[in-house]
């Protein structure tokens, strides 16, 4: 793949410089089989540095989640080699198994089947609480 | 169906409904023997709390129902590994209410989500206990005679104890409530706990010497200060006396001052107080009987 074009595909730009990977591993893209290229610490006029993650495949997942992780990124989704959609990530009402609580009192702590499901609290804070302890998310 | 598992799950009108129920109870309670003959409450204590669980016990037995449960997990299918939401699902085939305490947070939501019958969170950990708010405020009501106008002492551990954040957050809700927190600086109020009086413009005051504040005081809510809470020992000891309420300081108060306490005490109001009109706290659990009668009516719709 050319690093600079992709035909069908997501471009993730604006990503906070340090923060590919863990954005890499959340969408689990290790798993895909399509051309994915992560560009690290590329000149970005707005953050000084920057991250860029490239992939060439359609992926079905919301990735509005993604919010949670860095909501300054942008999300590019590129159609027959045109940039058809452009969007910043919109924090979802509930996160489900993205992040795990850790506080050690939570149910969750000693049940392994329950889904680690959190709350958002506070757009403008960017704030999740888990359902069940009511515990601050972190990531 | 309506499950209970924070003091937040109920509306200022609910409570007052509550109270209301719970008073009428006080006052004409053979009306109300009968009202839950052939239903059964099921008390599925994960660890052992008597004091909650009598109670849990008691109301439904006076409303004329039966009770079933376990006390301890040891003797539960949780000793054999079975989950939250598996027990639960099974009890409801038995039971038509559920009281629930748990030593983990949040398992009541748990039981919640899985549940065909109401669950009442009896205690989950450090986390909330609405039953216990819940008798709080019936006891300030029966004692003031209401829960606005009022200068409310909360004394003690006043960063671990849950009893009093969630006393906060209810009685934050009635006009002209001031709080007076009174704690060692180690155990002052945790700054989300404020956010509620910031918001509503509540007035509270911070201390570190009840002395001072206790003629000022309308009620006295006092808490046990844990020696594990401390770091050294040292700090302790030098701290736990002044928290400790005597006879001495209680010359201080007014005489219609009232000493709530959510027991269990171990030494932080001398037992010379008992004695005292101004010493609630038994009755405070008896009180507690009668608004778990008033919420299990509620939550099992039933209309005497
Ligand atoms: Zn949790």
């Amino acid at each position: 793949m050319n690093i600079d074009s992709i035909n069908n595909g997501i471009v993730i730009d604006h990503i906070k410089a340090g923060m590919a990977m863990k954005i890499y591993d959340f969408l689990e893209l290790g798993a895909l089989d399509c051309p994915v290229a992560i560009i690290k610490n590329a000149a970005s006029p707005k953050l000084g540095k920057k991250d860029i993650i490239k992939i060439d495949s359609v992926l079905n997942v919301d990735l509005n989640a993604l919010g949670y992780i860095d909501p300054t990124i942008t999300i590019n989704i590129i159609k027959d080699g045109v940039r058809v959609k452009k969007y910043h990530p919109e924090l979802p009402e509930k996160i489900t198994n993205i992040i795990r609580c850790k506080n050690p009192r939570c149910i969750t702590s000693i049940e392994q089947e329950l889904p680690h499901v959190f709350n958002l609290i506070d757009r403008e804070k960017d704030e999740y609480r888990c359902m069940y302890c009511e515990s601050k998310a972190s990531l | 169906m309506r499950h209970i598992t924070s003091i937040t799950d109920l509306s200022t009108a609910e409570i007052d409904e509550l109270i209301a129920t719970a008073q009428d109870i006080i006052e004409q309670p053979q009306k109300y023997a009968e009202a839950c003959s052939r239903k059964k409450l099921a008390t599925l204590f994960y660890e052992p709390s008597t004091r909650t669980r009598l109670s849990f016990e008691a109301a439904m037995i006076e409303l004329g129902g039966h009770v079933l449960g376990f006390s301890e997990a040891a003797s539960s299918s949780a000793a054999k590994g079975e989950s939250v939401a598996d027990t639960v699902r099974t009890v409801c085939c038995y039971a038509d209410i559920i009281a629930m305490r748990h030593p983990k947070e949040g398992a009541p939501t748990v039981a919640s989500l899985h549940a065909t019958v109401p669950v009442i969170n009896a205690g989950d950990g450090g986390h909330n206990h609405p039953t216990q708010t819940l008798t709080d405020l019936l006891t300030i009501k029966m004692e003031k005679g209401r829960l606005s106008n009022l200068t409310v002492g909360l004394c003690g551990d006043l960063k671990f104890g849950r009893t009093v954040h969630s006393l906060i957050t209810a009685m934050c809700r009635y006009p002209g409530v001031r709080f007076v927190l009174v704690s060692p600086e180690e155990l002052k109020v945790p700054s989300y706990v404020k956010i509620p009086l910031k918001r509503d413009n509540v007035r509270y005051d911070q201390t570190t010497d009840l002395c001072s504040v206790l003629p000022e005081l309308d009620i006295l809510y006092m808490t046990r200060v844990q020696r594990e809470r401390f770091f050294n020992e040292d700090d302790y000891i030098r701290l736990k006396d002044s928290y400790i309420l005597t006879p001495e300081k209680l010359e201080y108060a007014k005489a219609d001052l009232s000493i709530l306490h959510p027991l269990p005490r171990v030494n932080e109001i001398s037992v010379a107080i008992d004695q005292d009109p101004r010493a609630c706290y038994f009755r405070q659990a008896l009180y507690g009987k009668f608004i778990r009668m008033a919420l299990i009516l509620k939550l099992l719709e039933v209309t005497v």
